[in-house]
């Protein structure tokens, strides 16, 4: 909403400075969003007087002036204007200004070999119109030296507020005087109606037509013909104030209803009543009927919308737009105006379908007032009798009022309760008086009647509202909160506290957090699992992100493949968030996943970089599991990750054989080959939902430790197995061949070819034993050396290398 | 005897002049090995009279004596000399560059660190974190926050919305975190006391819009709470988020469906140079929404409003992390560009304690 100090200070009787209401404009919740001052830039223009106009003596058009700037010496300019003469007031621009319309920052100059300081303006260089045929001619009476601006009128400074949805009643300035002078800026100006009474019955006629259900569609129709106007350009002031907000005047009839719109919050509608056939009707419209409206475009309406129409069809969109056909012109001779009252929730629908915003829409969906028809009507009828004669007919009315009458028992102890801060009794009625309501006091409450322009206000929260904002919001107290244990609680449950440690976890293992959108593209999804119907967006803000995401890989490698091209090809990303896969809360899952691309590291003298490989996303799943709290050591790794994967270079990790807590491995080649991908680039989810509830300990002590002092001994073994053989299952084995001895068994070397036959690889594992009772003999040693063969070659067919 | 003296003086020579530890040795075989000059010696005591082999043997132990302790100097100079010498082989370059461990090479996103910071606050002011589903339900995120049926809020313009169920139920994004008080106090008897992090979305996008975004909700519940408490949590909470006790806030009064009354909040700033600074100047920048949760939405939600009453607040992380840690653009924070990751991520062991500080 944008208005000038001078429009406000129509309605507000006020001295306060433009600062001091901006300052309360923003402190009652009428947010000022930006002051300009069109003033500013026409700051170093004044009026001048032209003592001397010589002719150029090399130049036939050009003249040389002798310039009284009101400052100083006179001073010699060059101009080409032909009306540049001895004796005139002009604008002069001085060296070092920058003129406006054509954004040119003058320099002293030698024109045709005659110094010139400065430039007297033409109305196109001061950027005000298009006219250029001469310097601005001032009047002889302007004073000298006066700034340019105020001269012209000028200096209105134009305020933009940003209005929250509920204030309706500011979107006139009377409603934004009364706010400011209830809140102790000056006092509202009195509104004077006074009726016109009507010559004639109008010949049109006003109906309403809806049914049963639709009665509140336009509650209240108010009309009236005026007869023999004089359509023209409207007067200065009324031009000056539409322009200064950013309208465009066009002719007075339609001028006028602009500016009751703005002033007052009341949108009208002209008819050009010689183009209305028969009576006018306000009915809903008959689907697919069409309408062009005033913006030139035809519209197609349905059944739900409210039309003004007459017998030749629609001519209006009720609330939102009119129609072309009865507008008005320079020629309209008898004016048919309306000032009705149109439903909010239907008006907004309309609007909203037809994809019109418009000053009356803007209105009527946050609730223009509907006690102030008539008085609209009678401001409207005397402003267009003035500046357009003619003689106004009886008021032509259809309908009721909608009852708007609300009454809240409000409790002034609420105040208090509610915000904080106390004001006496009289002081919050005082202030509600202001705003229009009605107080009244009853027992230990007030009764609060409602003004007609305030339907936002419903409860004792609204009241208190008022009151509060009027008040100040700088009352409220900065109060702390009371606290119940000196030492606060755990902030974060179980399931959190494993989200924080998982992401710690990976970015400790050298990998970066990203956070990549929700939504993908649909193709993408559809390569990890999703891409279903039920999860596609149905008005996605772009075709790239119009699906849910069924994973978070997909994300991870778009963006590889984002800062690949910016030329960084080694690549450690991962997200913890959601996945989809469904609509439901129990469809979202909160995952921990990443992707390796490239090379292990740069090139370096000590660490030679390799290709990432698969057992890099193991060991970043495992690890992530492990900081999540995850009982990590009885994992199993297991086959069976989903298709997106390479299926020789991928597993699981399960808890039991059912409960998958990971997925790793390298990428498929097809998918990296669809989404236009290069590898080696390695992926894991980790799905940190599914990890088991820590069980429920009485403490938290650690099991006791048992430290002995018998030396361990490690004995190595080479083993020949199947190729295809998972040394997972050899370990166990070998684990299982004597338990009570052995500690911990390790692979140190793997290898095939060569010396090796065909089919059968080598497994080099290293086996710790830690006796708990007595130093083991060589014997001892022995023997368990032979368990071990023995257990290996019953499990897996393992066969003791020479 | 001559002879003795003169071999002493030999060996003193021998062992001076030997340069590797064989030669040294050797000195030493010749003079007190089983065959040396002066074991010889020694086995000739036996033949003299008393008189004499006490003198004899006398100055043998003095000869003996010089030349052990000669041979052990000898013996440690050339050891020195040895590790000095191995060790001037031995030199490394020390000024060989090394690679970054991984933890100085892995980031936290701005994001997860500002919901670490922002959780160790309101948890010391006894907030409890609580989550929610992205996918909502029209009750949820509009019905029961008292947004009615034709609020613009609803509209396509605004919400993503996703295809309708058999039963009718058109399921949107949540627009912001709200929908999280309503399950809460759906789910759980009053008082509450929590804060809702999350991934928030809007149709939207420039310069400060993306269609996904962070919005953390703030929600207490309980008798006679009042917008003062709001405000006392708020002042506390910028002040050791911003690590300035100079943080001004202002209350403005504003409007949202779900609250009443309705206040917006801004922090004071300045914006010289260009530069963005919190807490300094007299310019004002909006953080955040809030309010005094509206009668309607307790009701929603089976809680009496004429015995609880309580506040409420929504602030965008990703803004607040943008003021702290000096940000510009939002879009990027969605990008995973390494470049920016790099830069204004943190450290995995930089974690925030109210006890060591929040940031560093």
């Amino acid at each position: 909403m944008k208005f000038t100090l001078s429009w406000l200070k129509s309605h507000l009787e006020t001295d306060a400075s433009l600062d001091a209401i901006c300052a309360k404009l923003t402190a009652i919740g009428l947010e000022v969003e930006g002051v300009t001052d069109p003033a500013a830039i026409f700051k170093p223009f004044r009026v001048a007087h032209v003592l001397k106009a010589d002719p150029h003596p090399n130049a036939d058009k050009l003249r040389v002036c002798l310039v009284d700037t009101g400052e100083g010496e006179p001073l010699q300019v060059v101009c080409g204007a032909p009306n540049a003469r001895a004796g005139m007031k002009g604008v002069f621009a001085p060296v070092g200004s920058t003129v406006p319309g054509i954004d040119l920052t003058l320099k002293a100059a030698t024109i045709r070999g005659v110094a010139s300081n400065g430039m007297l303006c033409s109305e196109r260089e001061m950027g005000l119109s298009d006219e250029h045929n001469g310097i601005i001619d001032l009047p002889a009476d302007a004073p000298l030296g006066a700034p340019f601006a105020s001269v012209m009128g000028l200096d209105d400074p134009v305020i933009e507020i940003k209005l929250t949805p509920n204030r309706g009643d500011c979107l006139g300035v009377r409603g934004i005087a009364r706010d400011l002078a209830a809140a102790g800026i000056g006092s509202l100006k009195p509104l004077t109606v006074v009726a016109t009474t009507g010559m004639y019955d109008s010949p049109i006629k006003v109906r309403r037509d809806f049914p049963a259900d639709a009665q509140d569609a336009c509650a209240l129709f108010v009309g009236r013909l005026i007869r023999g106007v004089k359509n023209g350009p409207s007067p200065a002031w009324l031009q000056r104030r539409l322009k200064s907000i950013g309208l465009r005047p066009i002719s007075a009839l339609v001028d006028v209803t602009n500016f009751f719109t703005y002033d007052l919050g009341r949108p009208l509608h002209v008819f050009d009543a010689a183009k209305v056939k028969g009576d006018i009707v306000a009915r809903l419209a008959r689907p697919g009927e069409k309408l062009l409206a005033l913006d030139g475009r035809e519209y197609t309406l349905d059944e739900t919308m409210t039309v003004i129409a007459d017998d030749n069809g629609p001519e209006g969109i009720g609330g939102v737009m009119g129609g072309e056909h009865s507008g008005c012109s320079e020629a309209t001779t008898d004016v048919f105006v309306e000032c009705a009252w149109f439903d909010p929730v239907r008006t907004a629908q309309t609007g909203r379908k037809l994809g019109i915003h418009s000053d009356a829409r803007h209105r009527f969906e946050r609730g223009v007032d509907p006690a102030f028809l008539h008085d609209g009507m009678e401001l409207a009828t005397r402003m267009i009798l003035e500046l357009c004669g003619g003689s106004a007919s009886i008021v032509e009315v259809a309908g009721d009022e909608p009852d708007w009458s609300r009454r809240v028992a409000y409790r002034p102890s609420r105040l208090l309760g509610l915000v904080g801060f106390d004001l006496p009794v009289a002081r919050q009625a005082e202030l509600l008086r202001a705003l229009g309501f009605g107080v009244s006091e009853a027992d230990e409450r007030l009764q609060i009647d409602v003004p007609s322009w305030r339907p936002d206000i419903d409860g004792e929260a609204d009241i208190v509202e008022e009151v509060a904002r009027l008040a100040g919001f700088d009352l409220i107290p900065a109060t702390p909160l009371p606290v119940d244990r000196a030492v606060p609680l755990p902030a974060v449950n179980a399931a959190q506290r494993r989200a924080r440690l998982a992401r710690r976890g990976l970015a400790a293992r050298g990998l970066v957090e990203a956070v990549t959108y929700s939504f993908i593209r649909r193709a993408d999804a559809a390569l990890f699992g999703g891409g279903k119907d039920d999860l596609q967006l149905v008005n996605p803000i772009s075709a790239d992100l119009d699906a849910m995401r069924p994973s978070i890989l997909p994300g991870l490698l778009q963006a590889a493949k984002r800062n690949m091209d910016r030329g960084f090809g080694d690549v450690a990303l991962f997200e913890l968030g959601p996945q989809y896969a469904d609509q439901t809360p129990e469809g979202q899952s909160l995952v921990a996943s990443g992707i390796r691309r490239g090379m292990s590291g740069p090139r370096h003298w000590r660490e030679k970089p390799r290709n990432v490989d698969a057992y890099d996303a193991k060991a970043d799943a495992i690890a992530a599991l492990a900081a999540a709290g995850a009982p990590v050591e009885n994992l199993m790794v297991m086959d069976g990750a989903p298709d997106w994967y390479h299926p020789g270079r991928s597993g699981t990790l399960r808890l039991g054989p059912k409960v998958v807590l990971a997925h790793f491995g390298e990428l498929h080649p097809r998918v990296l080959k669809t989404m236009d991908a290069r590898g080696p680039l390695v992926g894991f989810e980790v799905f940190l939902d599914r990890i088991p509830a820590a069980r429920a300990k009485s403490g938290r002590a650690k099991p006791a430790l048992k430290l002995v002092e018998y030396p361990a001994v490690e004995r190595d073994f080479a083993f020949l197995v199947d190729a295809g053989l998972a040394v997972d299952s050899l370990l166990k084995a070998v684990r299982g061949a004597e338990k009570a001895l052995i500690a911990r068994v390790s692979v140190f070397d793997v290898f095939a070819g060569n010396n090796i036959e065909p089919g059968k690889k080598s497994v080099a594992i290293s086996v710790r034993l830690e006796p708990q009772d007595r130093t083991l003999t060589d014997a001892e040693i022995e023997a368990v050396g032979k368990k071990v063969v023995d257990a290996a070659a019953k499990a897996c067919g393992a066969v003791l290398r020479a | 005897m001559t002879d003795i003296v003169a071999q002493a003086q030999a060996s003193e020579r021998a062992i001076a002049q030997a340069e590797k530890p064989e030669a040294l040795e050797q000195a030493r075989l010749d003079a007190l090995g089983k065959k040396g000059w002066l074991s010889a010696a020694l086995k000739e005591l036996g033949g003299l009279e008393p008189e004499a082999r006490k003198q004899r043997a006398a100055q043998l132990n003095e000869i003996k004596d010089r030349l052990s302790g000669a041979l052990d100097a000898k013996r440690g100079a050339l050891e020195d000399a040895a590790i000095n010498a191995r060790l001037a082989a031995e030199k490394q370059d020390m000024t060989l560059p090394l690679l970054d461990g991984a933890e100085n090479l892995g980031r936290i996103h701005p994001i997860g660190q500002v919901i670490d910071e922002i959780t160790e606050i309101f948890a010391a002011m006894g907030f409890t974190i609580a989550e929610g589903p992205d996918i909502e339900d029209d009750f949820h995120n509009f019905t029961a926050l008292n947004i009615p049926p034709a609020h613009p809020a609803r509209q396509m313009q605004d919400t993503f919305y996703l295809p309708p169920r058999e039963d009718g139920e058109q399921m949107v994004l949540r627009t912001h975190t709200s929908p999280v008080q309503i399950r809460t106090m759906r789910s759980a008897q009053p008082p509450h006391r929590i804060v809702v992090p999350g991934r928030t979305y809007r149709s939207d996008y420039d310069m400060t819009h993306t269609p996904m975004f962070h919005q953390i909700e703030g929600l207490v519940i309980d008798r006679n709470i009042h917008m003062g408490h709001l405000k006392g949590v708020l002042v506390e909470f910028c002040k050791a988020f911003f690590e300035t006790d100079k943080v001004k806030m202002r209350f403005r009064p504003s409007y949202f469906p779900f609250t009443e009354p309705s206040a917006e909040v801004d922090i004071n700033c300045s914006r010289e140079g260009g530069v963005l600074r919190v807490g300094e100047g007299d310019d004002w920048l909006e953080i955040l929404g809030s309010g005094m949760v509206h009668r309607k939405v307790l009701e929603h939600c089976g809680v009496d409003p004429n015995e609880w009453q309580g506040f409420a607040w929504g602030m965008g992380i990703d803004r607040i992390a943008m003021l702290k840690y000096g940000i510009p653009d939002l879009r990027a924070f969605f990008d995973a560009d390494l470049r920016w990751l790099k830069h204004y991520g943190f450290v995995p062991l930089d974690i925030p304690t109210l006890g060591q500080g929040v940031a560093r």
